[in-house]
């Protein structure tokens, strides 16, 4: 029973909120390793992205709940998500046409374009500002539950609480559709394969047929769609906040790197390492501990490491990956 | 600004006149605002001109891309704290022993393992035992570090609750301040130099909000978010306060035709701006002599051709450490002169977009690899970022006139004041777009 | 007129030219061969002949057009397929996929020619869902030839097809190339291995500083004492 307890916790507060978490980096890393693989630099501009996207997806939610649509028990975000979406591409489309394709021409070094980024990151981050402000915002509606810890007690007339909330499952959900829809596209379909091929050999893929062009318009697309849908999510499963946007970079990075940049696969694995370690070393085990060994009572929380140091947790595995396995888990590109 | 600008066609007039220009915009506003405004712009502006020289060092002569700025300029900031604060009586010996050790436990199981990782045979044993060394050496280091953090915080939470500084004079803290960053900056740069170029933005990017997270949360260190104030200020500056009891001050002030109190704050800033000058000249002095030494000549042919440098011998990994370690000491350098300048240290200040990215925005803005060029993109766009966000709002309420009162219009015109990033961005991508050599280009 | 017809080639990358009125003809299913040593711009001369070098001077005729201001692209619309020496996959993708790219110019179904690729390297076939980066050097030059006739060039340029690979391999990919030059497809390629490539080569170009030295049969070539002496080491 004791175990079983033990297990309840373990699932409510780490096993579920680190998925929903790792699901939502998972997303943004496939959006910077996409940029990676296609463009070749560290895309700086990348959390401001999904704020911007975020933000757009809210302005729109605001006004379907003014018109009174709404989705059920499902967040209405979610109905704003495609047009969030849409709006976001045009977004950096019309960023690449004025900005980013310059650089291209003149063939420009990587960290030049990394530089280049931080001034797009700027006005990214004015303009979210400008749309919607600086304020923490909750945008989510509908049923806040699937289970709820008074459902949860009914259930199996357990003492230890267990909640799953509506945010947490459809990111999830949401997260899983899109990472089908994405492999099936870059795996299945023949712009997803060019796409592929541009990203292993730039030179045969030109002298394939080709068109570069085309090719970074679709991964921007990509970009903007990976970008809203993983802002939208975290903004859902907590809540919007400009600057949070600003300081996920080192998260999403840190996944990215780990499961080898460039590689989509490693994105996602990447994603779930970062956020069950920051949640397993952040969280208080105080009360598992307490399950497991009856016996002892720490005067503690037994918390490995404060939840301040959050970020501390994505940096030491950034930096053990840089000095162990630079190339992360499943070798990607070090150009 | 033509793009197709040839290296060597600059005037010899171009930076003469820049300056000029920069001094009549700060004369404009002691004339307008006020020179105390003035004074403080010019003041902070030199400030982020030191902090433009660091990674002028680093992006300019090197191409290595720092995103850490703030991190090592607030590190920087934490020696004013350490050094120049009187000690926090009986706080030491409440637990300054304690953290020590617990310190010295943390160094010898780091070492431990590492030790163990290299001298043990590839396999799970190794990893095993060194996940033993760090899981026992972390436990041992919080029984040591907890208690004795309680008990330095428990000490006179309301005013102090931290270990104190070593009350040596305020001077003596801007070269530790540049010591700890550089610290810092080799630990860093040890991984992640050698790899790719973006790898080492990445992660400056991690530490600077790892240090930042640190200075916010360690009470007993510099009490975290509840600031340490009253840092003394360096030496010849003198206190407002001490000069307004000066016999004869009052009479002198009112023959220049100024109010005392003001005349006491002026002469404070200019102590200030004397001293601020005089660093400046000698860091610029510094520089210009090791960029003109072999050792800076073949920083310049590693920036230039880094495969034909290889190819020559040239370890370029180390060359690159040695002046990232060097560029972030003056951005330690100058944290440690802000908060002196400021008096007091306030670790939720520390703000990325301000401390560092707007960094890069001078040194670009002012001509990468000029430090010339680094000071006038330090104090002018010091001095944009803060009249823009005085002027957004302004403007805003011109451009909303004729709009009616209501929901939007307030909207608009608060949001205004994010005009400034919009402002610095498209600075920004127009001078990396159209002068890319910046307005005072390297020579 | 020859099927490829490049006549008095001069240019190079820089300032300096590289080739100095080289001429490269090709007749229709036949083997063309360029040796000669180090540096003397066979490479390049191929490159010419695809359009990656500017000429300043000559011209390239292919079945009697004039393609010489057409880009790379555009020739292999005219029919013809290059092979670079490196970096000549996609080698995180599947055999499979890099023909497919291979074809990418391809509005029409191009699913025989495939097959057509399978039947000339059956290893191919079996290894078809293996990503490329994980063949062996012969396998991947295989792909990389494969990729290369999936647009049904009627001229096909390797260069150097056997750097890098055994004795054993070599034999091997020169049979597929006399393979693939009785379908009907002009082959041009540049050849360390000289002898083995003279002996399969209906014609021999010995380029030397960019100009032609010798030219004549293969075999002929091979017999000419003087070119054993200088080129072939005895």
């Amino acid at each position: 029973m004791e175990l079983i307890n033990a297990l309840v916790a373990l699932t409510n507060y780490v096993i579920i909120p680190a998925t929903a978490y790792g699901a939502q980096l998972a997303l943004g890393a496939l959006g910077v390793t996409l940029i990676y693989s296609i463009l070749r630099f560290s895309n700086f501009a990348h959390g401001d992205t999904m704020a911007f996207g975020t933000a757009v997806v809210i302005l729109i939610t605001w006004g379907l709940q003014a018109m009174g649509i709404s989705f059920g028990p499902l967040p209405t975000a979610l109905i704003a998500l495609p047009f969030g979406i849409a709006v976001t591409a045009l977004m950096m489309l019309g960023t690449d046409r004025v900005v980013y394709r310059y650089y291209r021409r003149i063939r420009a070094q990587p960290v030049v374009l990394v530089m280049v980024s931080v001034g797009v990151m700027f006005v990214m981050n004015a303009l979210t500002r400008f749309l919607i402000g600086v304020d923490q915002i909750n945008f989510a509606d509908g049923e806040r539950f699937i289970i709820s810890a008074r459902t949860w007690n009914q259930m199996t007339g357990m003492r230890e609480p267990l909640t799953l909330r509506t945010t947490q499952a459809i990111t999830v959900v949401t997260a899983a559709i899109t990472v089908v829809a994405l492999f099936w596209f870059l795996n299945r379909t023949r712009t997803g394969k060019s796409m592929r091929a541009f990203s292993d050999n730039e030179d045969l893929a030109l002298l394939s047929g080709i068109d570069p062009d085309r090719v970074v318009k679709v991964t921007w697309v990509l970009t903007a769609a990976l970008a809203t849908i993983a802002g939208t999510l975290y903004g859902l499963d907590k809540s919007f906040k400009a600057f949070t946007y600003f300081q996920i970079v080192l998260p999403i990075f840190a996944s990215a790197i780990v499961g080898g940049i460039g590689n989509p696969v490693g994105a996602i694995v990447g994603g779930f390492i970062i956020s069950f370690s920051e949640v397993g070393l952040t969280y208080a085990w105080k009360k598992v501990a307490g399950y497991l060994v009856p016996a002892w009572e720490p005067d503690g929380l037994v918390q490995l490491l404060s939840t301040d140091y959050k970020f501390a947790v994505s940096f030491v595995i950034l930096i053990l990956v840089l000095i162990f396995r630079p190339t992360g888990i499943f070798r990607g590109k070090v150009v | 600004m033509s793009p197709t600008r040839q290296p060597g066609d600059t005037s010899p007039l171009r930076a003469p006149l820049f300056f000029a220009i920069l001094a009549l915009l700060i004369l404009l506003e002691g004339l307008t605002t006020g020179w105390n405004s003035a004074l403080g712009i010019l003041n902070m502006g030199l400030i982020s001109a030191i902090m433009a020289l660091g990674i002028n060092l680093q992006w300019g002569t090197a191409g290595l891309f720092n995103a850490g700025a703030m991190g090592f300029l607030a590190l920087g900031g934490l020696a004013p704290v350490l050094i120049s604060m009187p000690p926090t009586p009986g706080a030491f010996a409440a637990g300054g022993m304690g953290i020590l050790t617990a310190f010295v436990v943390a160094t010898i199981a780091l070492v431990l393992s590492v030790v163990t990782w290299r001298r043990m045979p590839k396999g799970r044993a190794r990893g095993l035992a060194v996940t033993g060394i760090l899981l026992v050496g972390f436990f041992v280091y919080r029984a040591l570090f907890d208690p004795a953090v309680t008990a330095i915080e428990a000490i006179n939470p309301s005013a102090a609750g931290n270990l104190g500084g070593l009350g040596l004079p305020t001077l003596i803290s801007w070269p530790v301040g540049a010591l700890l960053a550089a610290g810092a900056a080799w630990l860093v740069g040890k991984t992640a130099l050698g790899l790719r170029s973006d790898y080492l933005a990445i992660a400056t990017l991690g530490i600077a909000e790892i240090i930042v997270a640190v200075l916010k949360n360690e009470q007993w260190l510099d009490r975290g978010v509840l600031n340490v104030n009253g840092i003394p200020r360096p030496w010849p500056v003198p206190y407002e306060i001490d000069l307004q009891a000066r016999p004869g001050f009052a009479e002198k002030a009112q023959a220049w035709g100024l109010d005392p109190t003001l005349a006491s704050t002026l002469l404070v800033k200019l102590a200030f701006l004397a001293l601020f000058i005089v660093v400046i000249l000698l860091l610029i002095w510094a520089s210009e002599m090791a960029l003109k030494s072999p050792w800076g000549r073949m920083m310049h042919a590693i920036r230039d051709n880094e495969i034909s440098a290889a190819a020559m011998g040239k370890n370029i990994t180390r060359r690159h450490l040695q002046v990232f370690v060097l560029g972030s000491a003056v951005i330690g350098l100058a944290g440690a002169m802000m908060i002196s300048l400021d008096g007091q240290m306030t670790p939720s200040s520390y703000n990325p977009l301000r401390y560092t990215f707007l960094i890069l925005v001078m040194v670009v803005v002012g001509g990468s690899g000029s430090n010339w060029g680094s000071v006038l993109g330090g104090v002018l766009i010091w001095y944009l970022w803060v009249k823009a966000g005085d002027w957004g709002p302004e403007i805003m309420q011109v451009v909303m006139g004729p709009v009616p009162e209501g929901d939007f219009k307030t909207h608009m015109i608060n949001s205004a004041a994010h005009m400034r990033m919009l402002l610095m961005g498209i600075l920004l991508l127009l001078v990396l777009r159209f002068s890319p050599r910046g307005l005072l280009p390297e020579k | 007129m020859s099927y490829l017809d490049a006549s008095n080639m001069t240019g190079g990358y820089g300032k300096a030219d590289i080739l100095h009125g080289c001429t490269l003809t090709v007749e229709k299913g036949q083997i063309a061969v360029i040796v000669g040593p180090n540096g003397a711009g066979k490479s390049t001369a191929m490159k010419a002949v695809f359009g990656m070098l500017p000429l300043r001077g000559g011209s390239v005729t292919l079945d009697g057009t004039d393609i010489t201001a057409l880009s790379p692209q555009d020739r292999v619309k005219k029919g013809m397929g290059f092979v670079p020496q490196v970096n000549n996959v996609f080698p995180t993708m599947s055999v499979e996929e890099n023909l497919e790219m291979g074809a990418f110019i391809r509005d029409d179904d191009f699913h025989d020619t495939m097959e057509q690729v399978y039947t000339l390297f059956p290893i191919l076939k079996d290894k078809r869902h293996q990503n490329a980066g994980e063949l062996s050097g012969g396998q991947r030059q295989q792909v990389a030839v494969g990729r290369a006739l999936m647009t049904q060039p009627k001229l096909l340029m390797l260069d150097e097809p056997t750097a890098g690979v055994s004795p054993i391999v070599m034999d091997e990919l020169f049979d597929r190339i006399i393979e693939v030059a009785r379908t009907g497809i002009s082959i041009l390629m540049v050849e360390q291995n000289a002898r083995q490539a003279l002996e399969i080569a209906d014609r021999g170009y010995v380029l030397v500083q960019g100009a032609n030295r010798y030219t004549d049969t293969g075999k002929a070539l091979l017999a000419d004492p003087e070119v054993r002496r200088t080129f072939l080491g005895g």
